[in-house]
């Protein structure tokens, strides 16, 4: 069997990753985190707002994706996702304004806040820090 | 006679307007070039999304076994009551007739609805002007920051401004297109849907597959009737002359005219997630499938977004093509009058000292 899978991650705006030999990955799954071998048992899962590691040839990089979407393949894996962006990309400050935002909207008790897409935007805020903290 | 300072004068004022035009013109081309780089860059993505919706379509029931009604609210039709509409204009002007003649096409939407009540969403500056003056505002109207922050839908107790109001405006998205915006419009319009504030959503945009293929759509975005397929309600093609102009202009910017080709994209695209083997899946196919299709609403609103700003970029460089042609042929037409003035001026010295002579002789 193959030592590496190829792995693609897709994004609205460009293809993130194009045809990387990756000898393993970890995906956030909507229902926790997956680890990624060559050979895998095909899957398709949702993924959640977090941080997405693969390795190709030794060296380790992480990612923060928001909403998103794989296919796992024996030999590929294929990641759609809504936001992907490598850790330098990451505007923290944009990320901290967002939280803040995020959980005043939680703590407010005004009827009109939409609980869930406050949760899921502080979540993603969440991610984007620790994730650039990573660089 | 006319002066011959003054024609001068004007000559170089007409060839200052021509370098300006021809710049822009070249701007346009550049952006229009860049504009259509991101439209095949986004080509993956939704094609992928379309894919993997019709796969999940066979896996999961999506109708009711009974009744055969759909499951999922953004495939029901229900009569309609309100409709929302998506305009989506430039921010600039000088691009020629772009801009008026997407708000003639409004217009003309918003005559073919008489019974309706219709929402307006104005994208670009230049339709919310026009909207504006034409239509009141709702009470509760929104911009890119609020949708951005998550600001609550619009509320349908509170009473409305009109049969057509402008619920929302946004303005100034247009220069970069932030995917992140146009995700929460579309899950914004897709909540107003589910919630059945609104019952049928249209957006209406100038399409742009190339520069010689190019039509003003309104296209009927939910309920979703397939996947995949775009649903076309009113169409209206550019003119021959406007084609032929668009052709010229793009020659000479150096600007392919042909459209750019998807096909080893879309083949890529084509396999995803629909390999012949039995996958497993982390989650029910159904609940996959429903959170799947609001993100196709957004990747539609995305790519209509896309294609507008590079029509406007094509729209653009035509009109400015045009107008350095004109300026052109104005120089040629005032050098010819500065030249046979001159000449006049000499001939008439040349007769005034020729006469001079033969009264003194």
């Amino acid at each position: 069997m193959a030592d590496t899978f190829q792995l693609e991650i897709v994004t609205p705006q460009k293809q993130m990753v194009k045809d990387v030999a990756a000898e393993e990955a970890q995906i956030p799954g909507a229902d926790g985190y997956l680890g990624i071998l060559p050979g895998h048992a095909p899957l398709i899962t949702e993924l959640k707002a977090g941080a997405l590691t693969y390795r190709a040839g030794g060296t380790t990089h992480t990612l923060s994706v928001a909403w998103g979407f794989a296919e796992v393949l024996p030999e590929k894996v294929t990641i759609l996702a809504e936001t992907a962006e490598r850790p330098q990309e990451i505007d923290v400050a944009r990320a901290e304004k967002a939280k803040a935002r995020a959980e005043e909207r939680l703590k407010s008790n005004n009827p009109d806040v939409d609980y869930d897409r406050a949760e899921d935007a502080l979540e993603r805020a969440e991610t984007r820090i620790k994730v650039a903290a990573e660089k | 006679m006319p002066n011959i300072l003054d024609i001068r004068r004007r000559i170089r004022s007409v060839v200052n307007t021509r370098q300006i035009t021809k710049a822009m013109k070249t701007v346009s081309a550049a952006k229009l070039r860049r504009a259509q780089e991101a439209a095949l860059a986004a080509r993956p993505y939704s094609q992928m999304l379309t894919n993997v919706l019709k796969s999940l379509i066979k896996r999961a029931n999506i109708y009711d076994p009974v009744t055969g009604e759909p499951l999922h609210p953004l495939l029901a039709e229900r009569p309609e009551k309100n409709i929302l509409l998506i305009v989506i204009t430039g921010d600039k002007g000088l691009a020629g007739a772009f801009n008026t003649n997407i708000l003639k096409v409004v217009s003309k939407f918003i005559a073919s609805k008489p019974e309706q009540d219709i929402d307006v969403e104005c994208i670009g500056r230049k339709g919310r002007d026009f909207m504006r003056r034409r239509f009141p505002a709702a009470p509760t109207r929104r911009t890119p920051e609020d949708i951005q922050a998550g600001a609550a839908p619009v509320q349908s107790e509170a009473p409305r401004a009109g049969r057509v109001q402008i619920t929302g405006e946004y303005v100034g998205v247009l220069g970069k297109v932030d995917y992140n915006f146009v995700a929460a419009l579309g899950q914004d319009v897709v909540q107003r849907f589910a919630d059945e504030t609104i019952d049928g959503v249209y957006i209406l945009y100038n399409e742009f597959k190339s520069v010689i293929a190019q039509r003003l759509v309104v296209d009927h975005l939910l309920p979703i009737k397939e996947i995949g397929e775009v649903n076309i309600s009113l169409a209206e093609e550019a003119t021959e002359e406007e084609r032929k102009r668009a052709v010229e202009a793009a020659k000479t910017a150096g600007v392919g005219i042909r459209p750019v080709d998807t096909r080893a994209v879309d083949e890529a695209a084509a396999k995803f997630a629909t390999a012949e083997v039995d996958y497993i899946y982390e989650q029910p196919p159904v609940q996959l499938f429903s959170e799947l299709l609001p993100k196709y609403i957004s990747v539609e609103i995305f790519h209509a977004l896309m294609e507008s700003v590079a029509a406007e970029h094509a729209a653009r460089m035509t009109a400015m093509d045009s107008a350095t042609n004109n300026a052109s042929d104005m120089i040629d037409s005032l050098t010819l009058a500065m030249n046979r003035a001159r000449q006049a001026k000499i001939t008439k010295e040349i007769i005034e000292i020729v006469s001079g002579a033969a009264a003194q002789g």
